[in-house]
């Protein structure tokens, strides 16, 4: 297996996702056969090949430094589960 | 034994362009909360960063100011953390193709140029102001909820990280002193700790001095000035120590230096803390910096105060050089001794009366009249002149005019005046205490509403009570 229960675990930990039981099951085998799927380049000679940060040849994609409108705050806030004043609140985080 | 203090520090400043980072949305502070923000600053779905031109430009003018290569590739990094200042769930940060590598500074000091190593300044966005209700106000551990103002999410940031090139916390200030005045100068930040354009972590370690191993390091954060930054590492030092003498060992630890009890306290420390996973930004392309694009920029820095510095040790001294240059003040200093005062009176009137905001109104000509006359006029008549100073249009002349009393004969009735209604003092100068000449002065001005020419009562009262 290409990633074991406890990676699972650990990489949930830091997504604050608790997981149950049946879920760290099904993600160890569908992330354990993601990985294998990619593991697969890793059985090429590709020593001579740079690291490819991007698919495109493309570099240098940048705009000019001119503002638009920002948002209005009904819009801003349309999504939040929770607002105070025109802050966002959210459960206090550890 | 003694120890050496080895630091590095980290520096965050925000750019003051236009827009932010990655968005057109305006930067900076002013507009009410979440007024700020748009559907990237906001992480909404669909949401694609696009870089700002000018931050990028303004980074790359920083390293080279700095004295670092510029790569030929740069790359926008994913940091992936889990904090409601940060919607995405990952800051865009560059990782291990930053924009500006292995540079450094030189900070003048007494014992020669002291060099200090540029590891790196790269581009990054800042996070969210988040503010935590409940349990104790404003610290993480025990609050009730947080609230969120997104604002100041995406400001261009760049991150310059020194090697562990500082040997004491007074090094630390003087190169930040520097560093600011150089950032300053380059009209890319304001730079300001008391607002957070510029935050100043330190990692400090200690190691028997003459060895060259590198020890077990903390990193102190939440040093909103320089002097704070100074006496955090002061106090990191010395409980370093202690713990070493006392035959411990110092444990990889983060703490907030608490500035009014000099007090560190250890942060909760966050497990996996570095479990960032970082990957190429796949929304971003990679900047290459065209050569001529680097060159130009190359070609716009400004003289940098640290080379202006030594120019002007020369004709000064360098506390006084280091004291006029950090202040934003030599160019007034070179303006005015080219309009024909002393170098010296001019160095100490402007470092020591002149607030710093002050250097570029200052006309150098009437400030040089001001200076060359500085012993005729009456004290009160050139502080007066020195608080208008900076207003547009300001002439010297009028108060040229108010010269001092200086004739002897005007003077002796008063100065007999006050020697005689103070016979206690008259006795202790007599007997040695010297110190008094400055209260006899002092009470001669007073009676002369301040039109006594200080220099000629000192030498008139020396005189009599010498006799």
């Amino acid at each position: 297996m290409a990633i074991t229960r406890e990676e699972v675990l650990h990489v949930a930990k830091l997504a604050r996702l608790e997981l149950s039981g049946d879920e760290v099951e099904r993600l160890t085998l569908e992330l354990g056969a993601i990985l294998e799927a990619v593991g697969k380049v890793a059985e090429l000679d590709l020593d001579d090949v740079p690291p490819t940060s991007h698919p495109l040849e493309l570099v240098n994609a940048w705009r000019e430094d001119e503002p638009y409108d920002s948002l209005g705050l009904d819009a801003v806030f349309a999504n939040a589960p929770q607002r105070e004043d025109d802050l966002f609140r959210v459960p206090p985080t550890t | 034994m003694t120890w050496q203090p080895v630091v590095g520090l980290e520096i965050h400043v925000q750019l003051k362009t236009r827009t932010k980072m990655f968005c057109r949305c305006a930067n900076g502070f002013g507009g009410g909360e979440n007024t700020q923000t748009c559907p990237v600053c906001l992480a909404l779905p669909g949401a694609l960063p696009v870089p700002n031109r000018i931050a990028l430009e303004w980074t790359l003018k920083l390293g080279l100011a700095l004295g670092c290569e510029i790569p030929k590739r740069a790359v926008f990094a994913r940091k992936n953390y889990f904090y409601p200042d940060s919607p995405k769930g990952y800051q865009i940060s560059q990782y291990d193709l930053p924009s500006c590598v292995n540079g450094r500074m030189l900070v003048p000091s007494s014992a020669g140029d002291h060099e200090v190593g540029i590891v790196r300044a790269h581009l990054e966005e800042d996070a969210a102001k988040t503010v935590h209700v409940g349990g104790r106000t404003g610290r993480i551990g025990g609050a009730e909820h947080s609230l969120v103002d997104f604002n100041r999410v995406g400001t261009p940031l760049v991150e310059i990280v020194t090697g562990p090139d500082i040997h004491s916390s007074e090094d630390a200030r003087r190169f930040l002193q520097l560093l600011r005045q150089t950032i300053v100068e380059l009209g890319i930040s304001d730079a300001e700790m008391e607002k957070g354009t510029l935050r100043v972590d330190a990692n400090v370690s200690v190691r028997p001095a003459g060895s060259a191993e590198l020890r077990t390091r903390c990193e102190l954060k939440n040093m909103n000035s320089f002097r704070f930054v100074a006496q955090g590492i002061d106090a990191e030092v010395a409980r370093q120590i202690a713990v070493y003498e006392a035959g411990g060992e110092v444990v990889q630890e983060t703490y907030d230096f608490d500035a009014s009890s000099g007090a560190l306290t250890a942060r909760r420390s966050k497990e996996e803390a570095d479990d960032y996973r970082y990957f190429p930004e796949p929304d971003l392309v990679p900047v290459e910096p065209p050569a001529e694009l680097v060159e130009r920029l190359r070609g716009e820095l400004p003289e940098l105060p640290s080379v202006r510095i030594r120019r002007l040790e020369r004709e000064l001294d360098l506390d006084r050089a280091l004291v006029l240059v950090t202040g934003g003040l030599d160019r007034l200093y070179e303006a005015t001794v080219a309009a024909g005062a002393e170098p010296l009176p001019v160095a100490n009137l402007i470092a020591n009366r002149l607030a710093t905001s002050a250097g570029d109104a200052v006309d150098a000509s009437q400030l040089a009249l001001l200076v060359g006359a500085r012993d005729r006029i009456p004290r009160a008549v050139l502080d007066d002149a020195l608080s208008h100073i900076d207003e547009p249009g300001f002439e010297a002349a009028p108060y040229l005019a108010q010269e001092a009393v200086s004739d002897t004969g005007e003077l002796e009735p008063v100065i007999a005046r006050i020697i005689d209604a103070n016979p206690g003092q008259v006795a202790a100068y007599r007997g040695g205490k010297e110190g008094l000449l400055g209260f006899f002065v002092g009470q001669v001005l007073k009676e002369t509403g301040g039109k006594a020419n200080a220099r000629v009562v000192s030498e008139l009262v020396r005189e009599r009570l010498g006799a």
